[in-house]
């Protein structure tokens, strides 16, 4: 008997005379001789005990921080412990997209929630089932946007660095243009926006609060873009998003974002949730799966897997995205974070990142050297210079237990989530003076 | 059942959070939003109570059997879960440096060299979250590795007519045009039309072998030697893989580059859609192109590595790293051998169910299949007007996941059926005599078949109405 395969040899040798073969090589008959392998170069199993001592020492072999300062794209939130649990329930973990509605209505509606609780955020119509990551959904909002004559990408630099990237990837990939709003002050520049805005561009990527933490004018810059006649597109943080007006709001067409703070660890970068929701009329450019309310056959609301014509299984080549599978976990996760939080409690987040946020800010930027570097207001987020070498600072914080802020060119990209106490930040403040002091 | 939203009371609040303990700042008024989000407002046994109901409407893999067809539903070991969700992986910060996440980067390193050694490749990434997301950065590599000899011409990927979808869907989004190729009468690639259509124009093929008809393609060498000695390059879907691993290997055959699905193949969970992760390997002429970063190992340890002509990144970070934890406790456990062993019980499991049912349905290519095999219910619908969708539907009545439906689509009335090889034999007759059952009350009583299924949550459902007038989200009023 084999790991995970539970036919004793007896059974399989009775099953190979029902199928008419005498050996397993009878099995393979249709392959090259040439190319059948005499075994792998890997270990025999080392069993489920064996591998775990393997795994443990792999984990071990990793810092994690009791203390974080660091975001730049993954956040360091309270995950609610009905969030893991339920979402280690079996029946969610070890079924697969629903197809069949009649024995998934649990996913559908789950997914279903999922969506309105994403239109609820971000103020807009409709959303997808999710996307593979917030880098993802910006790549897929930027291609809902191209039309024949408008395919260049426009996106501002105070976007995060590895979300460009990939919207650049995919706009490689589909031979689009992307170029890159410049900022100043740290923003997004509106009138350098308003001179690279043409008959050629399909969209405005930005985000909010943007990579240095700073909230940008959205309204305006939305503005901007439409009378560009360019789409406008936002990529938001989940958890500001319950505190600052919405996408809806500030008349984006989509809004995107990383959906990791609503509930999910950090997980050295992934499974992260991809979110995605649009206006009305841009609701059916969504890829991706979309769940929606129907009846049947005894006329019971029910949900399932619906507006397929736009889909790859369907429309094979002339499909818009190959997206075939969401982040159903993850979404989930979001869900289940959303329905526990409730709104005052993901408000109560949110203010709580917004007020430690800006008490640490005052703290370091009040030692000599680490000044802010933007005026501007800000989330959780802000970047402040630093007086020595970055290095030899995260070395001596990680000496003391704590993951400091994100390098970036200009200094310091802090980060300060509800997570941080006051005690955390007054101990980060104390070792910044000692090493300002020097 | 009533949605969240339904069970909701305003004002009902418990509170997970601390009072704050810094001074209380304000988002200032024109920034803020003007009202906060409808989101439930539930005590937490009516939370747990909701999710425990939905989860009673779910069906997995721990449920009962699950047999569909290019899904490789095979049970998902716990110990992988428990692994993935050790503190030592999930608190880690992706941007933390390099020499605090050693064990990650080790984990990856190890993960891709094994990966490599089952698939024949040289190199691995572990960004692409799927598998349509792995075929992405996959074609990607090949645009880049053409582009970069300043090669122009070649703008069309060949696509035999029995792949997924995903396949032409993933040469469209790589600016490239899909030149289907049709199937010759034994399910294989038709090799003239091959021939016909390689040619200074093809930049490369994607092909899964086993096919989507549980076939391996026996010209397989010859397949990819045409493609090669037009110029292009040859991807391999991996979707099949849990046919053959151990047993040969894509770099073996010809191919290039090959997508993996450690979601199907290395038994980590489906999540009821995801996470999943689409490994892409790839031979060394294309190991330049990588997304970059990419995990290697330098002096003593592990460390990034950009590629030189990378393609740039696919993912925020490092794609869905606990999922490649999964599939690394996965290879660990059960080893080479093991893995051999899996694939060769998932062909018997596979040929001896098709065995069982081969007098009282049709399958599509008869003879000896790999992991999975397809029926064909023409016959069953023209003579008693029962469709594959009410076969499938009955076996929901009958305590099972139906197989995939209508797919591949050269197939008329198919049902694509993989046992896998974690089910038991008994498991097997089981199913085998549903289907069975099935075909004796499509004589009988054709009716009720249609009417199926009866002892589920919710009945057929209207999915033309859901179409035609979408609700994607529920209406506050």
């Amino acid at each position: 008997m084999a790991y995970y395969a539970p036919s004793t040899e007896d059974e399989q040798l009775e099953m190979m005379r029902e199928v008419g073969v005498s050996s397993w090589d009878g099995l393979y008959a249709d392959l090259p001789e040439e190319l059948l392998l005499d075994g792998l170069a890997i270990p025999d199993g080392a069993s489920e005990f064996g591998a775990q001592a393997v795994m443990e020492r792999l984990a071990s072999k990793n810092a994690a921080f009791q203390t974080i300062f660091r975001g730049a794209g993954a956040y360091n939130h309270y995950i609610p412990s009905l969030v893991k649990q339920i979402t280690s329930k079996e029946e969610f973990v070890t079924s697969y997209t629903p197809y069949q509605a009649e024995i998934s209505q649990g996913t559908l509606q789950s997914i279903f929630e999922f969506q309105t609780m994403m239109c609820e955020l971000t103020g807009l119509d409709a959303s997808n089932a999710s996307v593979y990551d917030g880098a993802a959904a910006a790549a897929e909002a930027a291609a809902m946007c191209r039309s024949r004559d408008r395919r260049a990408v426009l996106v501002s630099e105070a976007a995060k660095p590895n979300v460009i990237s990939v919207v650049e990837t995919y706009c490689y990939a589909a031979g689009a243009e992307l170029r890159r709003v410049p900022t100043r002050g740290g923003l997004t520049d509106g009138d350098a926006l308003a001179a690279m805005l043409d008959g050629s561009s399909a969209c405005v990527y930005i985000e909010q609060p943007n990579f240095f933490g700073l909230i940008e004018d959205a309204s305006a810059l939305g503005r901007i873009a439409h009378g560009g006649g360019a789409k406008f597109v936002m990529g938001v943080n989940p958890i500001a998003a319950a505190l600052l007006k919405t996408p809806g709001e500030c008349g984006a067409d989509v809004a995107v974002g990383e959906g990791q703070p609503l509930g999910m660890p950090l997980s050295f970068g992934g499974p992260y949730l991809g979110f995605m929701t649009a206006a009305e009329d841009m609701a059916r450019k969504l890829p991706g799966r979309i769940v929606g309310e129907t009846v049947d056959a005894d006329g019971k609301r029910a949900f399932v897997l619906t507006l397929q014509a736009r889909e790859q299984h369907i429309r094979r080549e002339k499909a818009s995205s190959n997206i075939c599978s969401n982040q159903a976990l993850c979404a989930l996760s979001a869900a289940v974070y959303m329905t526990v939080m409730g709104p005052r409690g993901l408000r109560q987040a949110a203010e709580s990142c917004f007020s430690k946020a800006h008490y640490a800010e005052r703290k370091i930027s009040s030692v000599r050297g680490f000044e802010p570097v933007y005026e501007g207001e800000f989330f959780h987020e802000f970047v402040t210079a630093c007086p020595v070498g970055t290095e030899s600072l995260m070395r001596r914080l990680e000496s003391r237990g704590i993951l400091g802020g994100m390098p970036v060119d200009d200094g310091i990209l802090w980060c300060v989530t509800e997570m941080n106490s006051r005690a955390e930040i007054d101990d980060l403040v104390s070792i910044l003076k000692e090493v300002a002091e020097g | 059942m009533k949605l969240s939203f339904e069970k909701s009371r305003p004002g009902r609040f418990f509170p997970v959070m601390p009072e704050l303990d810094v001074p209380e700042e304000k988002v200032p008024p024109e920034l803020a939003r003007a009202a906060l989000p409808r989101l439930p407002e539930m005590s937490p046994p009516d939370i747990s109570r909701h999710y425990s109901e939905l989860a009673r409407r779910t069906h997995g893999v721990n449920d009962g059997f699950y047999p569909l067809g290019s899904c490789t539903m095979k049970y998902n070991p716990k110990i992988n879960d428990e692994m993935a969700n050790l503190p030592g992986f999930t608190r880690i910060h992706p941007l933390q440096p390099e020499h605090t996440v050693q064990g990650c980067l080790e984990a990856m390193v190890r993960a891709g060299e094994m990966l490599c050694e089952i698939t024949g490749m040289d190199a691995m990434t572990f960004q692409p979250a799927a598998g349509a997301h792995g075929e992405f950065t996959g074609v990607l590599l090949i645009k880049a590795y053409h582009a970069s000899r300043g090669d122009g011409a070649r703008t069309k990927i060949i696509v035999p007519d029995s792949a997924h979808g995903t396949n032409p869907a993933t040469v469209s989004m790589t600016g490239f045009q899909a030149v289907n190729v049709p199937s010759d009468s034994s399910g294989c690639v038709d090799l003239d039309a091959l021939r016909a259509a390689a040619g200074p124009d093809t930049a490369g093929l994607m092909l899964t072998n086993p096919n989507t008809l549980g076939l391996f393609d026996r010209n397989i060498l010859e397949i990819t030697r045409v493609i090669h000695d037009a110029g292009g390059l040859c991807y391999y879907d991996g979707a099949n893989l849990n046919a053959i691993m151990g047993i040969a290997r894509p770099g073996d055959m010809g191919f290039d580059v090959v997508h993996l699905n450690l979601h199907k193949t290395f038994s980590t969970p489906h999540g009821g859609g995801g996470p999943g992760s689409g490994a892409v390997g790839c031979k060394s002429l294309l190991a330049e192109f990588m997304p970059a970063p990419l995990a290697a190992r330098r002096g003593g340890g592990y460390a990034f590595e950009s590629p030189p002509q990378s393609v740039g990144r696919v993912s925020a970070f490092y794609g869905n790293f606990l999922v490649m934890a999964r599939a690394l406790t996965y290879i660990i456990t059960i080893g080479g051998d093991g893995l051999r062993d899996a694939a060769r019980n998932a062909v018997l499991n596979a040929n001896y169910m098709m065995r069982r049912m081969s007098g009282a349905y049709d399958a599509a290519y008869p003879g000896t299949c790999m992991h999975e095999f397809v029926l064909s219910l023409d016959g069953l619908k023209r003579e008693a007007g029962v469709s594959a969708m009410d076969v499938a539907k009955s076996l929901l009545d009958r305590r099972m996941h139906p197989p995939t439906m209508y797919f591949p689509m050269i197939v008329k009335e198919a049902l694509m059926i993989e046992p896998t090889e974690t089910e038991s034999r008994e498991t097997l007759d089981y199913a085998a005599d549903a289907f069975l059952d099935i075909r004796l009350q499509a004589e009988r009583d054709p009716e009720a078949l249609r009417a199926a299924p009866v002892s589920t949550p919710v009945r057929r459902l209207d999915e033309v109405n859901a179409a035609r007038h979408p609700k994607l989200r529920y209406n506050f009023g």
